[in-house]
């Protein structure tokens, strides 16, 4: 008797867990251009970063186009490229960043977007499109999806100093409670910025020399974060991060003595684009995804959620002044103009990875 | 004859998981780009700046081990010495804590170490190298005493008692006892006690990950730096992979060799 009323318990809860499937509400405010879509079906693989859609609109896509989206998170574009590449990928769509598409688009490992099938690009900010031609000339295979800048978070109780340069990365009276970020592109590129060089330079001497520097920083740092730097400093744990504008602003948002600046001597400004892999197999689902995500009323609804920068000029005008007020989210044009792109460096990029193995194993 | 096929699946697997990868590292540590070449393998290899990660690695495991069987040994010879049941019940709280997933025990410490100390005590514990190479210590350490206490503990309780009167009964006291009749005996449990805490502490990189992020660096995260650096890191990471199987390897000999009759179940 017992075991039956544990197992119709059981079956109780299965069903009730099955019933919680949200559903998401359409109604005329949903979209701003329109409810254009139509069923496709069949399964979308996205490969995007940890924390960075809203997951309702995921919901409302399926919902919309009766596909269903399997999605996988990773932490850099490194480990992003390690997935793809292996030989069982089979990812339809990816958010890889600037240098990593120049890559790619190098390697061959992207189709060329269909823009009949993607309406909403009209809503791109044309002066982000013209940014990110930079890396993918004529936007030819990507479409911006979140943009920002590299700077440094810092906790206003705990430094006491006007922070307006990298330098503050190696005063000694901060040992032991600066954040770098684990990537060498990251963390070389600003260090190459704090002594003057290009970011994306391809001098041997001038990457030597960011390297001796960092290894200098060494016993300065706590050490080398990425996602877990922001619990740390919401909690007021340690006074300086190098981190992205979107964490930082997130970071602000929970813990209003953080403040954020892109310092004087310039900084790295970086776009997370839309990708349609070459051996994608719901090219279609994969083309109405970014159709989707470029609506203007549901970009506003995931950069709301995430806290990231849109491209979106149309989400722009809907959203609250609180974001476009705000200069970590909408950085001034004077900000723009003293931060640069990463490019993709080849085979140079074995320079940067031995210097970085020289940086960590100090 | 018939029992033979019975053993097919595990031929199987070990080929499957066991040898193909191995062929895997090799290929790819001497094919770079579709062509066979020892170029990168000497380069990797004549670049002391892995050489150095090494010897850290080597010197964490080493300290994680002296340490885990210091801690065991006496956990182990006090149990053994107990009532069969209440051994059996303390043993299960130890395996206890094993049943949960490493990666979300060694968060659970980055939580202590980083917050709740901070928090409570108004200590901050992670702030430099010294600091975190010590956490990570004492991480690995909670992480692989259970791998230590295990073997100990079957060797021990499996002591024949009569051999301890016996040296009693021929007047040695319990100190001459222990370092003359126990220790001798429970060499086997301590050859693969360090054989299995040392092989998976000198690989370890999801700790050092974890707590320490990236201060101290070892072995295991410079290979995993490799396998995601955006070119070229498979030829190096294999190579470094295959120094890092030979130090395996090495040391488990050693270990087999201070072992001759198997009693601890060896690995090699």
């Amino acid at each position: 008797m017992k075991k039956w009323i544990c197992i119709a318990l059981t079956v109780v809860m299965i069903l009730s867990f099955a019933a919680c499937k949200k559903t998401i509400k359409v109604d005329e405010d949903t979209f701003a251009d329109g409810d254009q879509y139509e069923y496709i079906g069949g399964e979308l693989n996205v490969l995007n970063w940890g924390e960075y859609i809203d997951p309702d609109l995921l919901t409302l896509f399926e919902q919309e186009t009766g596909v269903k989206v399997n999605y996988i998170e990773m932490t850099s574009n490194e480990e992003m490229l390690m997935k793809l590449r292996s030989a069982d990928s089979s990812y339809d769509i990816c958010v890889p960043s600037d240098y990593i598409i120049e890559q790619m688009i190098r390697e061959d490992m992207l189709q060329p977007l269909d823009m009949s099938k993607i309406p909403n690009a009209k809503n791109i900010d044309p002066k982000m499109i013209e940014i990110t031609n930079g890396f993918d000339p004529g936007n030819k295979y990507s479409l911006p999806y979140m943009w920002g800048t590299v700077g440094i978070l810092y906790n206003t109780t705990m430094v006491d100093e006007p922070v307006d340069s990298w330098g503050i990365l190696w005063n000694e009276k901060y040992k032991g409670s600066i954040w770098m970020y684990d990537s060498p592109r990251d963390t070389i590129g600003v260090t190459l910025k704090y002594l003057g060089y290009d970011m994306n330079t391809r001098n041997e001497d001038e990457v030597a020399a960011a390297r001796d520097k960092l290894i200098e920083q060494a016993p300065l740092i706590k050490g080398f974060g990425t996602d877990e730097m922001r619990q740390s400093m919401i909690e007021g744990n340690e006074a300086l991060a190098v981190i992205y504008s979107g964490d930082a602003f997130l970071c602000i948002d929970e813990n209003p003595e953080l403040t954020y600046i892109v310092p004087k001597e310039g900084s790295n400004v970086w776009f997370d684009n839309m990708v349609i892999m070459k051996n994608a197999k719901n090219v279609e689902a994969a083309h109405a995804l970014i159709n989707f995500l470029n609506d203007g009323a549901i970009a506003a609804r995931n950069t709301e959620y995430i806290y990231y920068s849109t491209p979106n000029k149309a989400a722009m005008e809907r959203l609250d002044p609180y974001f476009t007020e705000n200069e970590i989210y909408n950085p001034p044009q004077e900000v723009l103009d003293r931060c640069e792109l990463f490019h993709d460096l080849g085979d140079f990029v074995e320079i940067y990875n031995a210097a970085w193995n020289k940086i960590t194993s100090k | 004859m018939k029992r033979k096929y019975f053993a097919y699946p595990y031929i199987v697997w070990m080929i499957l998981f066991i040898a193909v990868p191995m062929i895997f590292i090799f290929y790819y540590a001497f094919n770079v780009d579709g062509r066979w070449t020892t170029e990168r393998f000497v380069q990797t290899i004549a670049n002391g700046d892995y050489w150095i990660v090494l010897l850290k690695s080597v010197e964490i495991a080493f300290i994680t081990t002296a340490i885990c069987l210091l801690l065991a040994y006496p956990i182990a010879y006090i149990l053994s010495n107990m009532k069969k049941s209440v051994a059996a019940f303390i043993s299960v709280l130890f395996f206890v804590p094993m049943w949960m997933n490493f990666v979300l025990r060694t968060y659970a410490w980055y939580a202590i170490l980083e917050f709740a100390f901070p928090k409570l005590l108004g200590v901050k514990l992670l702030t430099n190298s010294t600091s975190n190479t010590i956490a990570v210590l004492v991480v690995m350490v909670y992480d692989f005493l259970p791998f230590m206490v295990l073997p100990l503990y079957n060797t021990l309780s499996k002591l024949d008692r009569s051999l301890l009167e016996a040296s009693r009964d021929l007047g040695a006291n319990g100190v001459t006892t222990f370092f003359r009749v126990v220790l001798p005996l429970s060499v086997p449990g301590i050859v693969s006690g360090i054989t299995m805490v040392f092989i998976p502490a000198i690989t370890a990189f999801t700790v050092t990950a974890m707590i320490g992020h990236g201060k101290p660096n070892l072995y295991g995260n410079v290979i995993e730096k490799q396998f995601k650096s955006t070119s070229g890191g498979f030829a190096t990471g294999s190579t470094l992979a295959i120094i890092l199987l030979i130090c395996v390897m090495v040391s488990t000999l050693i270990m087999n060799h201070f072992d001759k009759d198997k009693e601890g179940g060896s690995i090699l």
